[in-house]
């Protein structure tokens, strides 16, 4: 089995979990890739403090929409205080894959739009 | 008589990369239109100038800087014979962006204004789209495009439409799109801009490296490419100029070398070309270009463009038996630079780009600098291979391989 492709980032890509678009929504958030032009937007329902619901919508490679569909499970119902504290490490040890320099981006994009939706800051997630 | 197109040159020895591995597989470089390797014979030119001829030029009196003057002139010189241009209108530049913004500042600020237009192609590189967008914006000009059509072309009765409504000041347009692949009809549409009264740039990046180009038979009023592309270094690129529109114009970057005297307040400008190089130029990268051209002359820009069409013929055919797979562009080679970009469904270009790599095979994948044509392609991105003088139908049979390889990683079939 390819190291990078594995079946579960395969299965998440051909069947990504919570995409679509999510109306009403209290946060939302749209943030493009430079290296690629590939997008990722996201919406977001929040209740307590906590994200309630969250779809992602917007197309790219296997890498970042494997990414958005792991990370959606698990953001799911997560408190948006702990969100804003969410750092890359988090992401990549969620994905389990080794993410080669030049694909970082493509791993973290779907971090970045949460965190911009969540609390507005632009940065990329280090 | 025209060559007889070969399917190698036999030159891959002259390109030291070639002898790197990665992972154990020989190095398969398909992403020519992003850079060129370089031969042996340019490497060795620049380090021998910087080794044995360095100095600045024009400014010293002492034989090294006499050795290093000729250097930079004589490559000047060389560049020049190489696409049939004037020495004199003749301008080194960082890179055709910083060619294309020459004059889009010195002659755009000072000839484009409100209710005139300038007019580029929905397949340009960004670097031939932004400065005229920064360009309209500023001087409350209008920024057109001629459409491209289903196969990849862009229509002469357009063009001529488009000139007919009386407003254009400038058309840009690329020589060969590095998206589709496509060759204009470069010189009929700089004689239709000509006869309207409008001026002409050609972006030639992706046309000088791979096919003869004769900028006085062409005509266009600016002609721009880059050294990169074309077995030289980075960082010198190209601008030919008509002569007198050069003259008339202002320079773009100010400050030494490009004078002829300064006074605590002002200043009296160069001739050509030093007006349009103000400060120390790349030397050494110069020198290098001047030898790559030397080189490709040698190897003759005939027998390198029937290569590439060869090729390139045999890239089509191979990749059309690829299920799933869509190159975009005009279908014949004859009408095509060497480089073909696709999207094979159910795989993204960088996936694509990724698992090739795997097997050695260097792709691009993206959007190509080229975001506006990708939206009238209604694709996010494409892989590209694209091919060079050192290429060789093995290397497209290696990309084939890899293609089928990373169907199968993603369970394609």
């Amino acid at each position: 089995m390819d190291d990078l492709y594995r079946d579960y980032i395969l299965d998440h890509y051909k069947r990504p979990r919570n995409f679509g678009e999510l109306e009403p929504h209290d946060l939302e958030a749209h943030e493009h890739n430079p290296l690629c032009g590939d997008e990722l937007g996201v919406h977001i329902r929040v209740a307590d403090e906590r994200i309630a619901d969250i779809r992602f919508h917007g197309h790219g490679c296997a890498i970042s929409q494997a990414s958005a569909s792991i990370a959606s499970e698990e953001l799911m119902g997560m408190e948006l205080i702990r969100v804003g504290a969410l750092g890359a490490d988090w992401m990549l040890e969620l994905l389990g894959i080794p993410v080669s320099a030049a694909r970082r981006k493509c791993a973290l994009l779907n971090l970045k739009v949460v965190r911009r939706a969540v609390t507005g800051d632009h940065a990329w997630p280090t | 008589m025209p060559p007889v197109a070969e399917t190698t040159l036999g030159v891959k020895g002259d390109f030291p990369i070639f002898t790197r591995r990665f992972d154990g597989h020989e190095l398969i470089y398909l992403d020519s239109a992003s850079t060129s390797q370089k031969p042996a014979v340019v490497i060795e030119a620049v380090a021998e100038h910087l080794r044995s001829h360095n100095a600045n030029i024009h400014r010293g009196v002492y034989p090294l800087a006499q050795e290093a003057d000729a250097a930079y002139d004589g490559a000047r010189e060389r560049v020049a014979a190489f696409v049939g241009a004037g020495e004199q209108a003749t301008i080194f530049t960082k890179n055709v962006t910083e060619a294309i913004n020459l004059v889009a500042y010195a002659w755009g600020r000072a000839n484009v204004g409100p209710g005139q237009a300038v007019l580029i192609t929905q397949m340009e590189h960004h670097a031939n789209i932004v400065p005229w967008q920064v360009l309209c914006r500023e001087r409350g000009a209008q920024l057109r495009y001629l459409e491209v059509d289903e196969r990849g072309e862009l229509s002469l009765q357009a063009l001529e439409r488009e000139l007919a409504r009386g407003d254009v000041a400038l058309v840009a347009f690329a020589h060969v799109s590095n998206v589709l692949g496509t060759i204009n009809p470069v010189a009929a549409m700089a004689a239709r801009v000509r006869a309207a009264g409008a001026v002409s740039l050609v972006d030639g990046a992706q046309a000088v490296p791979h096919m003869p180009v004769d900028v006085e038979a062409i005509g266009a009023d600016f002609y721009a490419w880059t050294g990169h592309k074309a077995l030289g270094p980075t960082g010198v690129g190209v601008l030919h100029g008509r002569r007198e529109i050069l003259e008339a114009m202002e320079p773009f970057l100010t400050g030494g070398d490009m004078i002829a005297s300064v006074d605590f307040q002002s200043a009296t400008w160069n001739e050509l070309p030093a007006k349009f190089e103000a400060g120390t130029p790349m030397i050494a990268e110069a020198v290098g270009l001047g030898a790559a051209v030397c080189y490709l002359s040698e190897v003759g820009m005939e027998r390198v463009r029937a290569h590439e069409r060869e090729l390139t013929a045999h890239m089509l055919e191979a990749l059309a038996q690829v299920p799933q797979l869509r190159v975009v562009g005009p279908p014949e080679a004859e009408r095509r630079g060497g480089l073909a970009s696709f999207t094979i469904e159910g795989i993204h270009a960088h996936d694509i780009a990724e698992l090739t790599a795997r097997r050695g095979v260097c792709i691009r994948a993206g959007h190509h600098c080229a975001q506006p044509l990708m939206r009238c392609l209604g694709v996010a991105a494409t892989a590209r291979a694209s091919v060079g003088v050192y290429s060789e139908p093995e290397d497209i049979d290696a990309l084939v391989d890899a293609l089928s390889a990373a169907r199968q990683v993603f369970e394609l079939r």
